[in-house]
């Protein structure tokens, strides 16, 4: 294997609330992503999955621990040198409505990572087109707003967005949850598909909370539960032979 | 049994559109005035004619003429220009200063935005109007330190606003995502949080401007704002509430040009409320 495109280690997340005892949402918690990987992140909402991408991404600062982007220790990283990480790695959330500026057309949103890395306002413009029509929209949806789409094309857009500035990983933070079942399986198959285009160049982390899912998306799983990694492997095995009580109990509540 | 609701909320819709319409173009005719003022007077408003002093309304002065007998109707137009556009200039700053100090807060947050925050807790904490004549009192008369004072009184309400508005702009998954894109501060602050924001601000400068309208008028009145023979409405009803039993036409003029100025602004702040808040348009 060659370099670890993404390395956590030992992260930590630690709420203080006034007049409360302290909240540990994540705790220290370590794994490895390899170039092409594609590792599922599941575990029952409040067990701390969007703590943990929302400090991979920096978005939230952790307590305690490091993430290494590429071989690169981002922890500490803040204003420009933050936003040049940007290029490296990009997210899908979870509501495809609300992640668009309901005041800014698709294709602004989709063009933003491209003009602010220096992009014109026409080649710009073209590779918009270009990245709809990769994730299956027509150019036209470039001019549309938010509130105008369904939720699966608003949920391509935002892929067409991540993937814009041509990330080597992408985090899915619960990306298909708010859709319904026959569009959430339009999006795996576009997410699967553009796995198989970009090969080891694109790894994804993919936060879910059902398990058949990730058995057929993810190479690994990692099943967190209350802020801990209790259980990870290969979905199969995971699924076939669970070490952990709280896997059992997950597997067993959907079977 | 749909039927009628359907009905009532399509009558109920137009209302608003018409009442818009209407106060929309009365504020029109007002601004028009204000602009135009010198055109519009049927006499020269400064002219002083003694023999005709204190006339009472009559063809020739609709509203009568003052005690040096100047045209009381060519004075109150030629007052709706100093009146009128101090307070929308007093409106206009007030609501970008309040909105620069409350983005930042919002935006910035930790010690600053609390030192901040508490500056404007203490300047909401006096009573307004006492406060703004205090701070014209120190600076002296005339109408730009009674803008300042007015200023000074009234950036925190629109700080207050901005800075709740930009905290709950900042949770959202979209400025998440503009983060993400690698967009800097000022590139978010003016493309992703002013044009989400300036909504419920713009409505709150609009019912405020017969507010602040009056409170300019109340500090010429008191004698902090303009200074006579500047022609405005404040200093105007001041200057001749002496004579009010003799000659009340002279107070009651600028007095009613206050009134109808002020009620159509209110008037046109409250319809845009109602226009851009869909839900109470329905109901």
């Amino acid at each position: 294997m060659d370099q670890a495109i993404l390395k956590v280690d030992n992260l930590t997340k630690v709420f203080s609330r006034k007049g409360k005892p302290d909240f540990t949402a994540v705790d220290h918690i370590s794994f490895t992503m390899h170039p092409g990987e594609c590792v599922g992140l599941i575990g029952e909402s409040g067990s701390g999955k969007t703590t943990v991408v929302n400090m991979i991404t920096r978005l939230l600062d952790p307590t305690e621990g490091s993430i290494i982007l590429g071989g690169e220790d981002i922890t500490r990283f803040s204003g420009r040198e933050l936003r040049k990480v940007y290029a490296r790695m990009q997210m899908v959330f979870q509501t495809p409505t609300d992640s668009f500026d309901p005041r800014c057309t698709l294709g602004d949103g989709i063009g933003e990572s491209l003009r602010n890395n220096g992009w014109s306002r026409k080649e710009t413009k073209d590779e918009v087109t270009r990245l709809l029509e990769m994730c299956g929209l027509s150019a036209d949806f470039a001019s549309r707003y938010p509130h105008q789409v369904s939720g699966g094309q608003c949920q391509r857009a935002a892929i067409a967005r991540a993937l814009a500035i041509k990330p080597r990983l992408l985090i899915c933070d619960e990306a298909t949850s708010s859709l319904d079942v026959t569009i959430q399986k339009e999006i795996i198959a576009l997410l699967n598909k553009l796995r198989w285009e970009k090969g080891s160049d694109l790894s994804i982390l993919f936060i879910c909370h059902d398990i058949a899912l990730v058995q057929q998306f993810c190479n690994r799983v990692l099943v967190l539960y209350k802020g801990k990694i209790v259980e990870q492997g290969e979905p199969d095995e995971v699924i076939r032979n669970p070490q952990d009580p709280y896997t059992r109990h997950l597997i067993d509540s959907i079977l | 049994m749909s039927e009628p609701t359907i009905r009532i909320q399509k009558i109920k819709k137009d209302t608003v559109k018409t009442r818009l319409i209407i106060f929309g173009i009365l504020a029109l005719i007002l601004l028009f005035c204000s602009v135009f003022c010198e055109h519009l007077t049927p006499y020269d408003p400064y002219l002083q004619d003694l023999k005709n002093a204190k006339a009472p309304p009559s063809p020739e002065h609709l509203f009568g003429t003052d005690r040096y007998g100047r045209d009381m109707l060519s004075r109150v137009i030629v007052g709706s220009k100093t009146s009128i556009f101090s307070t929308l200039l007093l409106v206009g700053i007030v609501t970008v200063l309040g909105t620069m100090v409350g983005v930042f807060c919002g935006w910035h947050g930790k010690w600053i935005d609390t030192v901040l925050m508490r500056i404007s807790d203490m300047f909401l904490a006096f009573p307004g109007l006492v406060f703004a004549m205090a701070v014209a009192g120190v600076l002296g008369g005339g109408l730009q330190n009674a803008i300042i004072a007015l200023v000074a009184i009234s950036w925190p309400k629109y700080a207050r606003i901005a800075r709740s508005q930009t905290l709950a702009q900042k949770e959202t998954p979209y400025l998440k995502a503009a983060r993400l894109s690698g967009s800097g501060t000022w590139k978010i602050i003016f493309k992703h949080i002013l044009p989400n924001i300036v909504g419920p601000i713009f409505v709150t400068s609009m019912l405020d401007i017969g507010t602040m309208m009056m409170e300019l008028a109340g500090l010429s009145f008191l004698g902090l704002g303009a200074k006579p023979p500047t022609a405005e409405w404040g200093s105007m009803m001041s200057d001749a509430r002496s004579l009010l039993s003799s000659v009340p036409w002279v107070t009651l003029a600028p007095g009613f040009a206050i009134f109808v100025s002020v009620m159509i602004f209110n008037l046109l702040g409250d319809t845009i409320r109602d226009y851009a808040d869909p839900k109470s348009r329905g109901r």
